[in-house]
């Protein structure tokens, strides 16, 4: 259903395309459509692969922002995500949201995330994420944010999250629609 | 007495009593207001008033949030700028009110530039914290302050889009997350009802 309601969504936007960029050929608007991402990156430091990196757009007067991707852990031994940090923010903190009767709770991590050995953990939308507060500046759809994280035994790794629309819920350019909701990023 | 006067007499008292409980009910029940009624004065992101008539006069959607809100606030913005996207002309008479709990940091200012950045369909509402208080009692809105690492706090709150008449009187929800198609249909029939 999620499909379903990323596809309606998107396909009900796209009218809106021509008349918020009238001056813009429909075709050159399609393909800033498309963002002609790079192909998604990974990023790996010993066991520890990082894959499907991306963040949000902010919206003004937000100084908080998430960040999302799946850690994979090829080793025999579990490892933990224990921290995070980020020229873009003052601060990066590893949460958990959860929406319990109608009500959203979040909750700092405070141990970390372990990746039990050999499974793949995935940061994403309504669950486990990176949150950014104090933010530098508006983290702005096609630009970037470079995150370092600091595992337990495999070290530290920086990896770069691409900006996508407010509710994005992949990595800009990925198979699955990232752009459910392309009127909040057609206004910024 | 016999026993045919004894059961005219039995039955009119059975008559009696259900029209007095009834009549009780219908004095007790409160007829002003209802859920989400009472009295509350906030402002809106432009500097005007808002209470609980402001909720009349037309169909809206009523969400509360706040601005320093990572994921479920600028979600639920989106997805009404897209519902009203998808509603077209339709959606004309729909108001949508995204109104604070987290009044310290929210000012009209704040809300103002926060909610159109996403549409500009949806109007930002805040006001004292004893005043949006009451709004979010009358609403049975649950808001706490949730201290994070750095200092700061974030807001575990209610998630749920209301669904509200030109009456002003409660007609049902759109759960965080619920499925486009059942979200869109409720306000369809939320604008038919008028």
């Amino acid at each position: 259903m999620k499909l379903l309601h990323l596809a309606v969504a998107a396909l009900a936007v796209l009218p809106v395309i021509p008349a918020a960029l009238p001056l813009i050929p429909a075709a050159h608007a399609a393909s800033m459509m498309s963002m002609a991402p790079a192909k998604p990156k990974n990023w790996t430091v010993g066991d520890i692969v990082v894959s499907g990196a991306y963040a949000r757009a902010t919206l003004p007067n937000a100084p908080v922002g998430g960040g999302f991707f799946s850690i994979t852990n090829k080793g025999n031994a579990d490892d933990t995500l224990m921290s995070a940090s980020s020229p873009a923010a003052g601060s990066v903190q590893l949460h958990d949201m959860k929406m319990e009767g109608g009500v959203m709770r979040m909750r700092p991590l405070a141990d970390g995330i372990t990746i039990p050995a050999g499974k793949t953990v995935a940061l994403a939308p309504n669950g486990l994420h990176l949150m950014f507060t104090q933010l530098k500046q508006r983290f702005e759809k096609g630009k970037s944010v470079v995150v370092t994280l600091t595992f337990a035994k495999a070290g530290t790794l920086t990896v770069e999250l691409p900006v996508g629309d407010v509710g994005a819920n992949a990595p800009p350019g990925a198979s699955a629609p990232a752009a459910p909701n392309a009127m909040g990023g057609m206004k910024m | 007495m016999n026993l045919r006067t004894f059961r005219i007499v039995l039955w009119s008292a059975v008559v009696v009593v259900a029209i007095a409980a009834a009549g009780l009910y219908m004095f007790v029940k409160p007829t002003t207001g209802g859920f989400g009624g009472g009295q509350y004065t906030l402002e809106t992101g432009a500097g005007q008033p808002f209470t609980a008539a402001s909720l009349t006069g037309g169909p809206s959607m009523l969400f509360f949030g706040y601005t320093h809100c990572p994921d479920v606030c600028p979600t639920t913005l989106s997805e009404m700028a897209a519902w009203y996207g998808q509603l077209g002309d339709a959606g004309k008479p729909l108001r949508a009110f995204f109104v604070t709990v987290d009044p310290e940091r929210d000012t009209p200012a704040v809300i103002n530039d926060y909610v159109h950045a996403v549409s500009d369909r949806v109007t930002g509402v805040t006001g004292t914290p004893s005043e949006v208080g009451k709004m979010e009692t009358a609403w049975g809105v649950y808001a706490k302050k949730v201290p994070m690492a750095d200092g700061d706090y974030s807001m575990d709150h209610t998630a749920t889009v209301y669904l509200i008449d030109s009456r002003g009187q409660f007609q049902g929800t759109i759960a965080y997350d619920e499925d486009s198609a059942t979200a869109l249909q409720k306000l369809k029939n939320l604008i038919a009802k008028g």
